[in-house]
């Protein structure tokens, strides 16, 4: 069984002009692998992410035929339920750790937190795998970091320790927004094989949310291509150079490559069609009149 | 020691020393600038009266001779600036003058005053903090619920209520037809000046002394007015306590809380409280302060001899040096708070330091 499916997730935001469709039909499962989420700015990838840990706020409605996590619809459960999945079994690296952290409490307070709201430990051994956590994430001071506030951090090592305050409570499931995006190129290499390593022996399953087609195709074992609030193609990773979607297509000719050197890069064409993939409904009027609501849920295989 | 092993001393230590006194410094500089701004302010006032010094201390009927002697006496024949410097040894002495009313020394009058008024804005305050601060924290959490609504209702009536209305009604409901509370005034007539006056607040003096029925019988007295100035902070607090919560509820570190699974009263008052909590205490030390001037209509209203009433009784009969002395001692109120305020700001949020 996967580890989660998403069926036909939608949120919207009422606007003054009507209602806008940020999320618009997502479907997709997880299994214990790693699933990468690509897309342009403001596609619906942390929405996406908040949207299966209920954490939309309102006025922001979320629907969705199921979000089920082993076969249990998360939709039905009370808030309180809810609160054991997060964090301990669907875990998530926040997008911006400069704003993601409390900035009044100590690093080091805001891991132990996240650790002891799901076991029963002291606060020595929680703080003893605090640290432990953070030299997983290459971080070397960690005793100054533990003690430290959030502003006092970089920006690559506010990322750190997010991914060390989301892993520490051992969830079965990773969101990961943007998680190594300031992170220079050994240090991410050494986080990515963090949160491999936890794929490949404990089977966590993990969703990484980037903009870095190349560091998707390289690192993850299937990826999703959205935009505009829907999957426009999932693909193997390995095969994201052979996507078939006219906008992954031009995503990928807009970056540079070193195997095959061009002159210019070619910039990156639109086209309204995607938004919708049921062509038909386009012609009726009322879908003309509210061209962001598409009532099909169908998704590019 | 550390010059032994050829190396400067270790960094941190000493800029942790040099920044703390550097702050301290900033800190005693900033009061003393505003202090000696104040002083010049009401000295001046007090020059610029059209109001005869000399006069008011020998009488209108005193001869010549009189009246140059005096003049003299009190330094008027000197450069204004060497007055000055005489105003301010005297005020540094804590010597005001003497009230040209009663003739008694203005700063004694206030040491009698200002402990009523901040007995009784004390407690407002506290009235304020402990009902208005949580009242904005359900308002901001609930918003736009019924809850959110009512309390809205009850900050606007606080703001517009006429307080000398809500006092008399209060004194005619409560003390009139109920009798659950004492009339006007600190205590009741047959307990005046028997408690000795340690600090000049009632209640800690009857404590100290061990006589309970005082303390009793002042609290039933202080129950009232406190309450009204009580509502009045509760209103301000409370709708600030609201704009700074809704305002962090939005943080994304909010959502990060949350992510983690934590329950909604952590998230509330251990995430976005704690993020507050600075802009509470200026808020908090504003009204505190505002009351500290004490509120001259709730002291009449309720004779409480408060600095407020002290202060306005001798405007009105132009009592200059009482009015001058009493301003003094409320700015001198501000500026302590204010730099309270800042110690407890640097002391609440890291990034200050
Ligand atoms: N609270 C909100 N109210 C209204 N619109 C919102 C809200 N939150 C997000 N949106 C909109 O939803 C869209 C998707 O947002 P989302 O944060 O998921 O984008 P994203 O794909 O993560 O982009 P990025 O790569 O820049 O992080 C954006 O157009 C954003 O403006
Ligand atoms: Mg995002």
């Amino acid at each position: 069984m996967n580890l989660l499916e998403v069926d036909n997730l939608h949120v919207q935001f009422p606007t003054r002009s009507g209602t806008f469709d940020a999320v618009r039909g997502v479907s997709f499962s997880l299994g214990r692998e790693r699933l990468g989420i690509v897309g342009e700015s403001g596609s619906g990838k942390s929405l996406t992410g908040r949207a299966i840990l209920r954490l939309i706020k309102p006025p922001g409605i979320v629907t969705a035929d199921k979000i089920s996590l082993e076969g249990e619809n998360l939709l039905d459960l009370s808030e309180r339920q809810m609160r054991k999945v997060r964090g301990q079994r669907i875990s998530m690296v926040m997008q911006d750790p400069k704003f993601s952290l409390n900035p009044v409490m100590r690093v080091g307070e805001q891991i132990v937190e996240a650790y002891s709201q799901h076991t029963r430990a002291s606060r020595k051994e929680a703080k003893a795998k605090a640290i432990e956590m953070l030299e997983a994430v290459s971080i070397r001071d960690s005793e100054r970091v533990f003690r430290a506030y959030p502003h006092e951090m970089s920006g690559g090592m506010g990322q750190r320790i997010m991914i060390a305050m989301m892993l520490i409570p051992n969830p079965q499931i990773l969101i990961a927004d943007e998680p190594t995006s300031a992170l220079d190129v050994s240090v991410q290499t050494q986080v990515l094989s963090i949160m491999d390593r936890l794929v490949q022996e404990r089977g966590m399953g993990l969703v990484f949310i980037s903009h870095d087609l190349n560091l998707v195709s390289a690192f993850c074992d299937r990826v999703l291509i959205m935009y505009g609030g829907r999957v426009v193609e999932t693909c193997r990773a390995d095969q994201l150079y052979n996507a078939k979607h006219p906008y992954t297509q031009g995503l990928l000719n807009s970056l540079p490559r070193l195997d095959t050197p061009v002159n210019r890069l070619q910039v990156l064409q639109r086209d309204d069609a995607w938004m919708t993939d049921n062509p038909q409904l386009d012609d009726k009027p009322d879908d003309l009149t509210q061209p962001h609501i598409s009532k099909t849920d169908a998704e590019t295989p | 020691m550390t010059t032994a092993a050829g190396k400067p001393p270790p960094t941190e230590y000493r800029s942790g020393w040099t920044r703390g006194s550097i702050k301290l410094a900033r800190v005693i500089g900033s009061v003393l600038v505003t202090m000696l701004g104040l002083l010049f302010i009401t000295f001046i006032i007090g020059r610029v009266m059209p109001i005869d010094p000399v006069i008011s201390v020998v009488g209108e009927r005193a001869t010549k001779e009189v009246y140059d002697a005096a003049y003299q006496e009190m330094g008027l024949d000197k450069p204004v600036l060497v007055q000055f410097f005489y105003y301010l040894s005297d005020v540094v002495r804590g010597d005001f003058g003497t009230s040209y009313l009663n003739g008694r020394p203005v700063a004694d009058e206030i040491r009698r005053v200002f402990p009523a008024t901040l007995e009784l804005a004390t407690i407002g305050t506290l009235i304020g903090i402990i009902f208005g601060v949580p009242l904005g924290m359900i308002a901001a959490v609930k918003r736009d619920s019924w809850i959110d609504q009512v309390a809205r209702v009850v900050a606007l009536v606080g703001y517009s209520m006429p307080i000398f209305w809500l006092g008399l009604v209060g004194l005619l409901v409560f003390y009139g037809i109920l009798g659950w509370v004492g009339g006007p005034g600190r205590v009741g007539i047959f307990y005046v000046d028997i408690v000795p006056p340690v600090t000049g607040m009632i209640l800690i003096d009857s404590a100290l002394d061990g006589q309970w029925e005082i303390f009793w019988d002042a609290v039933s007295h202080i129950v009232l007015p406190a309450s009204i100035l009580g509502y009045y902070s509760l209103a301000y607090i409370s709708r600030m306590t609201r704009s700074f919560m809704l305002e962090q509820l939005n943080a994304e570190y909010v959502t990060t809380a949350r992510v983690k699974g934590l329950s909604e009263w952590t998230v509330i008052w251990r995430h976005a409280f704690g993020n507050i909590k600075v802009q509470l205490i200026t808020v908090i030390a504003l009204s505190y302060a505002g009351l500290l001037e004490g509120s001259v209509l709730t002291e009449i209203i309720f004779s409480w001899p408060g600095i407020g009433s002290y202060i306005t009784t001798a405007l009105l009969s132009a009592d200059m040096n009482a009015v001058l002395g009493g301003t003094v001692v409320v700015g001198l109120v501000f500026v302590c708070l204010n730099v309270l305020s800042d110690l407890l700001y640097s002391f609440f949020d890291p990034r200050a330091k």
